[in-house]
């Protein structure tokens, strides 16, 4: 290296290209790119646009969807919530007057900001992306600086394209080894979040490396850098590679032609220096790592599903209805959810109907399928897995966040127990009073047809 | 948004770890689009904790345990606990995007050492009134001094009650425009679709 600049993360790097400001008051102003905006976190935003009489910025950088409180056990007509229905109309009638691009429900282009932003393209390498909410940092598997923000900071971009933002610590996991057949990122995820707990990230940028990490796929990237949160850092950080081009290649909003050419040379300078310092490391074995599952009411309440629950917080123990010394294994569960912009993806699909093979759901299982976005259930219906799902048992959804948030009419309900591809198991989270185990796809399909939690590794002996 | 003023009030304990924004503000009420009156709402599936809450006075001062706010952006969860009168609030650590949603709306979220804040709760319990300086980064309770720190720019903004939208165009939209006509050259597959701009 003839270079004499210090080594630097990727999120050293990123940051460093969206200074606009450095502060003098711990804070940096920092440009922001891209911003994703869906109808429940952003109609204070307009409000703050209209009180103080401003305008956005650049609206073709906004882009808007509809996807928290839209209903998806049908679609088409009027959506029957009188409070969804205006707060998804106020979204439409908000994009119209400020000018922002708004995907319709009805449209081929709709579903989680989450899923259908990286799909369109719109998520690239090296660009800042927010959103109002706390999932935003999925995007940082294509090696951008993204993050969820507040409704008033929603307000804050689109007047002024930038945020004051406190530069994060650096965090690097490092995944080493591969993982055994059946456990996911999902899974490596889940066992970082209880290795250094639901507090463990904060005030840091985690980028994730290793074996593991550079052999998953985008999808299963996005997974990943999607719970960051969960164990709160707001950014998670895969470096851009080979995989990342190739999928993103040739999407609707990705440049085309020379721009492509010019912005993959560029986007291959984004990754951490081999002589970066990060602020702290964490180090993961991936061939160890069983199939995780949660047993409390926080994401870092989890453990491997052949293990017994341990001592935890006696809260959240009662509300879940488990015992410490007890196994998992073989609790009944009323619900099965696959879906959420954690697991909705297409990968995630055929991993949960790979499990089913002909079988059908348990009795007094109440199981779906709810597609990330519309053009991921169009794809999952030309490969025949909607009838695959269908004729198992499950339902078969038009895509939304759903039973993630539980606010469009899809409720677990009080006491009933739910395993789930989504990322929260907080209290009342998929209804008031009901009780969520976070897994993996497969493991909630196989939970859905034995009527109780297995470990799905033993389904493919 | 008026700046701060100093306070004395007293606080309500709220000792538990990892009290998510979906316990503040359970997400079926999102479905609401505006701000004012979400009071109602905040804690809605904790009954017993707003009794006690009720019982304590509903004082505006929360005394708070590890990763308050963690979970959701949603920033409801901040306006309903200023719906409920909430004006300030101490934890050992914060869900970091509402703590920044926090100083957005005037709530003072001040980070306090685990072993000063149990010190504190346990006066706040006895009944002592708080006192919060925000300029000193002080509570003082029964004549006993509590540190505490919020992040310098949102003190600052608390102080001065600052809009930060209208301040950043007021005073740096200079320096957003060269950083744009920087990247429109540096980056410019960001900008295709304003290439006659």
């Amino acid at each position: 290296m003839t270079s004499h600049a210090s080594p630097r993360t990727l999120y050293d790097r990123l940051w460093g290209a969206h200074t606009v400001v450095r502060g003098d008051a711990g804070k940096d102003l920092i440009y922001i790119d891209r911003h994703l905006l869906h109808e429940v976190s952003t109609p204070q935003s307009f409000e703050l646009l209209r009180d103080n009489g401003l305008v956005v910025r650049r609206p073709a950088t906004q882009l808007a969807v509809p996807d928290h409180a839209v209903p998806t056990a049908e679609r088409g007509g009027t959506i029957r919530g009188e409070l969804a229905r205006k707060q998804v109309a106020l979204l439409e009638a908000n994009c119209a007057e400020f000018g922002i691009e708004y995907l319709a429900l009805e449209g081929q282009q709709q579903g989680i900001v989450h899923v259908i932003s990286p799909e369109q393209g719109f998520t690239m390498p090296g660009i800042s992306l927010v959103c109002g909410d706390s999932h935003t940092a999925t995007h940082g598997a294509f090696g951008a600086l993204a993050f969820g923000i507040g409704a008033s900071e929603c307000g804050t971009v689109m007047a002024t394209q930038t945020l004051w933002q406190a530069r994060n610590r650096n965090l690097r996991v490092h995944y080493a080894g591969t993982l055994q057949p059946h456990v996911t990122t999902k899974d490596m995820i889940l066992a970082l979040i209880g290795k250094i707990g639901a507090g463990g990230g904060i005030g840091h940028a985690m980028e994730f490396s290793g074996e593991a990490v550079a052999s998953a796929s985008m999808e299963a990237r996005m997974t990943l850098c999607n719970m960051g949160i969960e164990a709160g850092s707001r950014v998670a950080l895969v470096a851009p590679d080979d995989t990342t081009f190739t999928w993103l290649e040739g999407r609707p909003r990705a440049p085309q032609g020379a721009m492509w050419e010019k912005a993959v040379m560029y986007w291959r300078t984004l990754r951490s220096d081999d002589d970066a310092v990060f602020d702290r490391i964490v180090e993961m074995d991936a061939g160890a790592i069983a199939p995780q599952v949660t047993f409390g009411t926080s994401p870092d309440q989890v453990m491997p599903v052949d293990g017994l629950v341990p001592a935890g917080p006696a809260r959240a123990l009662e509300y879940m209805g488990v015992e410490a010394g007890r196994p998992l294994v073989g609790l009944g569960v009323d619900y099965a959810f696959i879906g959420s912009c954690t697991n909705s993806r297409i990968e995630d699909l055929r991993a949960a109907a790979q499990v089913i093979r002909g079988r059908r759901i348990a009795q007094g299982v109440t199981a779906m399928v709810v597609p990330g976005s519309t053009a991921t259930k169009q794809q999952a219906e030309a490969e025949g897995l909607d009838r695959l799902f269908e004729q198992a048992g499950f339902a078969w959804h038009h895509a939304g966040c759903s039973l993630c948030v539980a606010m469009n009419g899809d409720v677990v309900p009080e006491g009933k127990r739910s395993i789930s591809t989504s990322n929260r198991n907080f209290e009342g989270r998929q209804g008031a009073g009901a009780r969520t185990h976070l897994a993996s796809p497969a493991m909630v399909a196989a939970a859905a047809i034995a009527g109780h939690i297995v470990d799905v590794r033993k389904e493919f002996l | 948004m008026p700046g701060f003023i100093p306070f004395t009030a007293n606080a309500f304990v709220l000792e538990e770890d990892d009290v998510d924004t979906d316990i503040i503000f359970p997400a079926r009420f999102l479905l609401h689009t505006e701000r004012q009156g979400l009071g109602r709402f905040a804690f809605r599936d904790r009954p017993a904790l707003l009794d006690a809450y009720a019982r304590a006075g509903k004082p505006p001062i929360l005394l708070a345990g590890a990763n308050f706010g963690c979970g959701s952006s949603r920033e409801h969860a901040v306006w309903s606990l200023h719906g409920m009168g909430v004006a300030a609030i101490f934890a050992p650590s914060f869900g970091e995007i509402f703590r920044g949603n926090c100083a957005n709306n005037g709530i003072v979220a001040g980070g306090m050492a685990a072993g000063t804040l149990a010190r504190l709760q346990a006066m706040a319990n006895a009944g002592h009134a708080l006192s919060i300086d925000l300029a000193g980064q002080t509570v003082t309770c029964a004549a006993q001094a509590f540190p505490f720190t919020v992040p310098d720019s949102d003190r600052e903004m608390l102080l001065a009650g600052w809009n930060t939208t209208t301040r950043i165009l007021a005073l740096h939209g200079k320096d957003i425009a060269a950083f744009e006509t920087s990247q429109r050259a540096t980056a410019p597959w960001l900008w295709t679709e304003e290439a006659d701009a």
